[in-house]
């Protein structure tokens, strides 16, 4: 399977902090990926960088095959990848059904963009098939500020889909969110992996993680550890190693 | 919200039939030159407001282009030969476009930085902006420039810019309307909420920024040309006043930050009451004083500003008469004070 989104031996330092070195990371097309790692492993920081919203010291970030590298996140956005991010954002003084209307982008004149009115028939029409699609379809005309912690991860996945991005990275989408919701959001994410979608997850969620990706890596301080199926990766030495300390790392004290 | 809609449209057409009648009611020419103060700082309210209350960023310069406007008619009428009269009208929508070709380069710089640094960078240009205009020859330095004035007869003088200012100004609010229902204004409160989240959401946030900027700035200096023509005279301070911008600021946070009619109200407010005070008491600070009383009172009472917050008082009373009818029509209607508690839990 070829690899819709990629990162190939991306470096980062901020000041003399090495928080990548030669990082690579390979999503398939119509694949679930998951990225784990212990606090600090620069995961995020990955996602940054694949996203544009952060310019790498060295490598390169391919979409379908074509550099994306130090592109802006709206033209990363505008290709058709969408991300969430680790600390939930949305716009909370718009509703819920506006919230989803902004990324209703179309790539229109600015003229038209003023003159418009936001929200098309067939605009609104699709925004609240994706409210429907995560429950939230009877919460559409409040705040989005009203919405509690688990709807609003659900209301920034479901913002997303409206602009329907060919991959979705989701930032730690089941941290802080409650059980139920959680199986919730797994069925929504296969449901759309079915329809043809390509997801890249960072979690510390390992139940959430084995059972829905097809392929898991691992980052351990900037580095790529390992990459395989949740089998393999769970029964590798230098993850439990990563995760639970010990090993070489301990001999040099 | 299609029922509400002829309240508003009757409400429009009020407001316009006030704007329209007002001098003649009103001839008295102190009274006209309040009410045209008025209408000048209502432009600008509310053409700040289509960049600051929609993007939520605070800029404190656009004296800048009040001021650009101002000089570039007199300029231009006085180096093109303008006869004084209703010609020199003709210069305004000029003067409105120098200043937004001016808000380009510096809105260009300003937006590079956000909140507090955006704020202190658009009061610097202010200050270079004044600095400048009393240095440099073509501005006439310190002692400032004279445009044309104009034969008119004592008690007519000020409807000529009365009626004039008051065309900007519904433009400028249909204007201000029409940005706030779009996808563009959609996008400008977008970047207000979360700049980070639209621009991973596709808004090209650099473009709508600027946009924005360049449109407020237009209304700006097309009254600050207005504005020079009207006095007769331009100085440095008074183009580029510091005090013009607390204003234009403080009137939008007063009626409402980000509302269509907010700013409006807002400077109808301030706007006469403060050449109201100039007038009666010939101390022309004074009014600063109440400025900050006022503030202080809205920030305290109605922190969101006038407009939401009547709104909510309005939408609160509207829902507590759904409520009851909701309970009449249970059977429910004999224990009022129950409604009135299940209201107030919203």
């Amino acid at each position: 399977m070829s690899a819709l989104i990629e990162a190939e031996g991306v470096s980062k330092s901020f000041g003399g902090l090495q928080a990548l070195t030669e990082c690579s990371l390979s999503v398939p097309k119509g694949s679930i990926a998951g990225l784990i790692g212990p606090n600090g492993s620069g995961k995020t920081t990955l996602f940054n960088i694949m996203t544009g919203y952060e310019r790498c010291s060295d490598g390169e970030v391919r979409f379908d095959g074509e550099s994306i590298t130090g592109a802006t996140p709206e033209k990363v956005f505008g290709l058709g990848i969408g991300r969430t991010f680790q600390i939930t954002r949305l716009f909370f003084r718009l509703t819920v059904l506006e919230n989803i209307l902004v990324a209703t982008q179309r790539h229109e004149g600015w003229l038209r963009s003023v003159a418009r009115r936001a929200g098309s028939a067939a605009e609104r029409r699709r925004a609240l098939e994706m409210l429907d699609f995560v429950g939230l379809a009877g919460l559409a005309s409040s705040p989005a500020g009203n919405l509690s912690y688990g709807q609003r991860k659900l209301l920034e996945l479901a913002s997303l889909l409206v602009a329907d991005p060919a991959v979705l990275l989701l930032d730690e989408p089941t941290a802080g969110v409650n059980p139920t919701l959680i199986s919730q959001l797994s069925g929504r994410i296969r449901d759309l992996n079915r329809a043809g979608k390509t997801f890249l997850v960072v979690e510390h969620n390992m139940e959430f993680v084995m059972g829905l990706c097809h392929e898991v890596t691992v980052l351990h301080q900037g580095r790529t550890l390992v990459s395989g199926t949740p089998d393999q990766v769970r029964s590798n030495p230098a993850v439990l190693d990563a995760y639970l300390g010990g090993g070489d790392d301990d001999d040099d004290f | 919200m299609k029922a509400r809609l002829p309240a508003r449209v009757l409400l429009v057409a009020v407001g316009i039939a006030i704007l329209g009648l007002f001098p003649l009611v009103f001839s008295n020419p102190t009274d006209t030159s309040i009410a045209e103060f008025t209408l000048i700082y209502m432009v600008a309210a509310s053409a700040w407001n289509m960049f600051s209350g929609y993007s939520g960023y605070i800029a404190l310069g656009h004296a800048v282009y009040f001021g650009v406007g101002a000089y570039a008619l007199t300029l231009l009428a006085n180096h093109l030969g303008f006869a004084a009269g209703w010609g020199v009208f003709a210069l305004v929508p000029v003067a409105g476009i120098v200043a937004g070709l001016v808000a380009i380069p510096t809105g260009l710089i300003a937006l590079r930085a956000r909140r507090h640094t955006f704020v202190v960078i658009t009061i610097a240009f202010m200050f270079i902006f004044q600095l400048a205009a009393s240095n440099f020859g073509f501005t006439g330095g310190t002692s400032g420039l004279q445009p044309p004035t104009p034969l008119w007869s004592a008690v007519a003088y000020n409807d000529h810019f009365y009626y004039v200012t008051a065309i900007v100004l519904v433009l400028t609010v249909a204007l201000s309307w029409l940005v706030r229902r779009s996808r563009f204004g959609l996008q400008l409160f977008s970047i207000r909420d979360d700049e980070e989240r639209a621009r991973g959401l596709g808004v090209r946030v650099a473009r709508v920024k600027l946009s924005a900027y360049v449109i407020s700035a237009i209304p700006v200096g097309m009254v600050g040309g207005i504005y020079a023509y009207f006095l007769g005279q331009i100085f440095p301070q008074f183009a580029f006043d510091p005090l013009f911008d607390l204003s234009v600021a403080l009137m939008a946070f007063i009626g409402g930050l980000g509302t269509v009619f907010g700013p409006l109200l807002g400077a109808l407010v301030l706007e006469s009451l403060q050449q109201y005070f100039t007038v009666q008491s010939g101390a022309s600070q004074v009014y600063l004083i109440i400025y900050g009383g006022l503030f202080l009172a809205v920030i305290l009472l109605l922190p969101r500003g006038v407009i939401p917050s009547v709104e909510d008082l309005v939408n609160r009373w509207r829902t507590r008469g759904a409520v009851q009818d909701r309970a009449r029509e249970e059977g429910d209607g004999g224990r009022p004070a129950d409604v009135v508690k299940a209201a107030g839990a919203r």
